[in-house]
């Protein structure tokens, strides 16, 4: 009997050792969480005026200035890069759904997806001033847009398939049966079923992109100046953040902490509406 | 209907309309694999333009490159190593310190937690994956580094680093910026990658192997251990390849806090450098030569070691989702 209750309570101290290092870690995660949204509150808050929307980045040294020509460029290439990938990755997750159920094609790309879903952005910043910025010999928002296009398509091109896997096949007979070409059904009746779901996928790769920094520093560089020239190079927020937290002037660095928390609210506003609008659809 | 079928054959405006649509058909099919293809051959150029610009330099220094601590702009002298060490280490004490963690989250948000709140628990570990890696690199400059080094650094320092031999990997000025502090905060940022995944193969389970458990008496961890575990082995294993994966590609959470210091040294508090730091610094003012392509050689091989674990792990979690049709 007295072995049996020490092979018990050496049991029972092993769980509440493991519940306990558990919640420890939920804990730890939590803490982070907070820790970093109460610094940039804090940091930012300070920083937020008018002046941040409207004045442009101050010169080294000098007092004042804002954010407005990198919230500029920032919308700009974000808004290109949405409007370039979100026809591509829908229709490439439309192939991969509709078409690719036993192709060694779509299955080497689905492979191949994953991957670029995870691959380093930096080494996608490399790729695009070689084929770009190397071949034009000037930097530009052109080639942020590419490099932030790279990162998105791979995101909106597994969501949309997820999504319209999920799509039921009878949906698809029906339409079929009424004698609608696969294009139309793929168009019309599919994509549009899975509607709030892509959307998700395009809102989830516009939060992803929007705080991309590494692919940003040799394509679009910066600009100190105010421009909505595409096809030079452009100020845009991650680069400005980097640039002027890494600077020796005060000024700058209280500009970054403004900057980032612009960003990260933008950032975690998107994917909170990803979540609203496919809980939406959810509940229907 | 009598437009349609005239005396058993179909019109010639129905056949018109049929073979239209069959055009469209194979265009619309065409269309879309060109898209799809699209990503494969974006991978495949990423592949070979990174060949093509680091070849002067392999060429130059050969295989030694990989090898060579040697990083000397000036008199063009460039070897990999340093960076390449800054990678590896900085991403494994990333995993050591996150692995477990994670672990412990994703097994309090399927096994522990109540009902009603793990949807927002497991929402704030999404968002925490959510915030960009800029904000990491910040909070890790401006706020975790001087706590670091005012704290953390003299505590290693007078436990771990009197041990003989283990001793010198916690040597050095207090600086706070190094490559431990550098790996904390991939630690931090990787950690709710690893938890969501693994959350998520736990939580394909079938509850009838955990109740059978729990009905002949297991405690709670044991289920975890003996059941949970064993089952998703190969969904576990994939979800800390992928965190290992964008740890060692991360390039800003590093920069901010590696220190960007071109030399080789045993202790962890010393600065240091990894590919992507080192390709953040100096690809800006690279010259067109063998800086250059040294650089885009370190970027080769980053994106070679990542490639090879990202493969890996989407192997894994492949295995991991056949199985559970098998199991189930």
């Amino acid at each position: 009997m007295s072995r049996d209750a020490s092979l018990f309570s050496k049991r029972k101290r092993a769980n509440a050792f493991g519940l306990t290092f558990s919640m420890a870690a939920m804990s730890i995660g939590m803490l982070f969480l907070f820790w970093i949204l109460a610094i940039l509150l804090y940091k930012g808050f300070s920083a937020i005026s008018p002046a941040l929307f409207l004045a442009n980045t101050p010169a080294p040294g000098t007092e004042g200035g804002g954010l407005a020509n990198p919230i500029v460029g920032s919308l700009m290439i974000v808004s290109f890069c949405t409007l370039i990938s979100t026809p591509i990755g829908i229709l490439a997750g439309i192939y991969l759904s509709e078409y690719g159920q036993n192709s060694k094609i779509a299955e080497v790309t689905r492979f191949v997806t994953d991957i670029m879903l995870s691959a380093p952005s930096i080494v996608i910043g490399l790729f695009v001033y070689a084929i770009i910025v190397y071949q034009v010999k000037h930097f530009s928002g052109w080639a942020g847009t590419v490099a932030l296009s790279l990162i998105a398509i791979p995101v909106v091109v597994r969501t949309t398939e997820n999504m319209l896997k999920l799509v039921p096949t009878t949906l698809r007979e029906a339409a079929f049966a009424l004698g609608a070409p696969k294009w139309k059904v793929s168009l019309t009746v599919v994509l549009r079923a899975a509607k709030s779901g892509v959307i998700t996928g395009v809102l989830l790769a516009l939060a992803r992109v929007s705080g991309e920094t590494a692919p940003l520093l040799f394509t679009a560089l910066n600009n100190q100046f105010f421009s909505t020239n595409m096809n030079a190079p452009m100020a845009n927020l991650p680069v400005v953040i980097f640039q002027f937290a890494m600077s020796p002037y005060d000024n700058w660095v209280n500009l970054a902490w403004g900057g980032a928390l612009i960003i990260t609210f933008a950032v975690l506003g998107l994917n909170i509406l990803a979540r609203v609008v496919l809980r939406e659809k959810v509940s229907v | 209907m009598d437009a349609v079928f005239q005396g058993g054959a179909l019109s010639s405006q129905a056949v018109g309309i049929a073979k239209r649509q069959r055009l469209m058909d194979v265009g619309f099919k065409y269309l879309t694999q060109f898209f799809a293809l699209s990503v494969l051959f974006a991978l495949l150029g990423i592949i070979a333009s990174l060949i093509f610009n680091a070849a002067p330099a392999l060429s130059k220094f050969g295989f030694g490159f990989f090898t060579t601590v040697e990083w000397d702009i000036i008199n063009g002298e460039f070897g990999g190593l340093i960076a390449i060490y800054g990678t590896v280490i900085t991403s494994v004490i990333a995993l050591l310190i996150a692995v477990p963690l994670s672990f412990g989250i994703a097994v309090f948000l399927t096994e522990i937690c109540p009902k009603s709140l793990r949807r927002p628990l497991g929402t704030a570990i999404e968002i925490l994956a959510a915030v960009p890696s800029i904000i990491y690199g910040m909070f890790g400059l401006f706020i975790f580094a001087p706590l670091f080094a005012q704290y953390i650094q003299p505590a290693l320092a007078g436990t771990l680093g009197q041990i003989p031999g283990l001793g010198i990997l916690f040597s050095g000025a207090f600086n706070g910026i190094g490559i431990l502090c550098a790996g904390l905060i991939l630690a931090m940022m990787i950690l709710p990658f690893i938890a969501s995944v693994m959350r998520d193969v736990f939580e394909i389970v079938p509850p009838v192997l955990k109740e059978s458990a729990y009905g002949i008496g297991c405690t709670t961890w044991e289920v975890v251990r003996n059941v949970v575990l064993p089952y998703t082995k190969t969904g576990v294993i994939g979800g800390i390849m992928l965190g290992l994966g964008r740890a060692l590609g991360e390039t800003m959470a590093v920069t901010f806090v590696i220190g960007n210091a071109h030399k080789l040294t045993a202790s962890l508090f010393a600065p240091g450098n990894s590919i992507a730091s080192t390709l953040a610094n100096e690809f800006g003012e690279a010259e067109v030569g063998v800086h250059y392509s040294s650089l885009f050689a370190l970027g080769l091989a980053l994106f070679a070691i990542t490639f090879i674990v990202l493969a890996i792990a989407k192997i894994m979690l492949m295995r991991m989702e056949k199985n559970q049709g098998v199991k189930t």
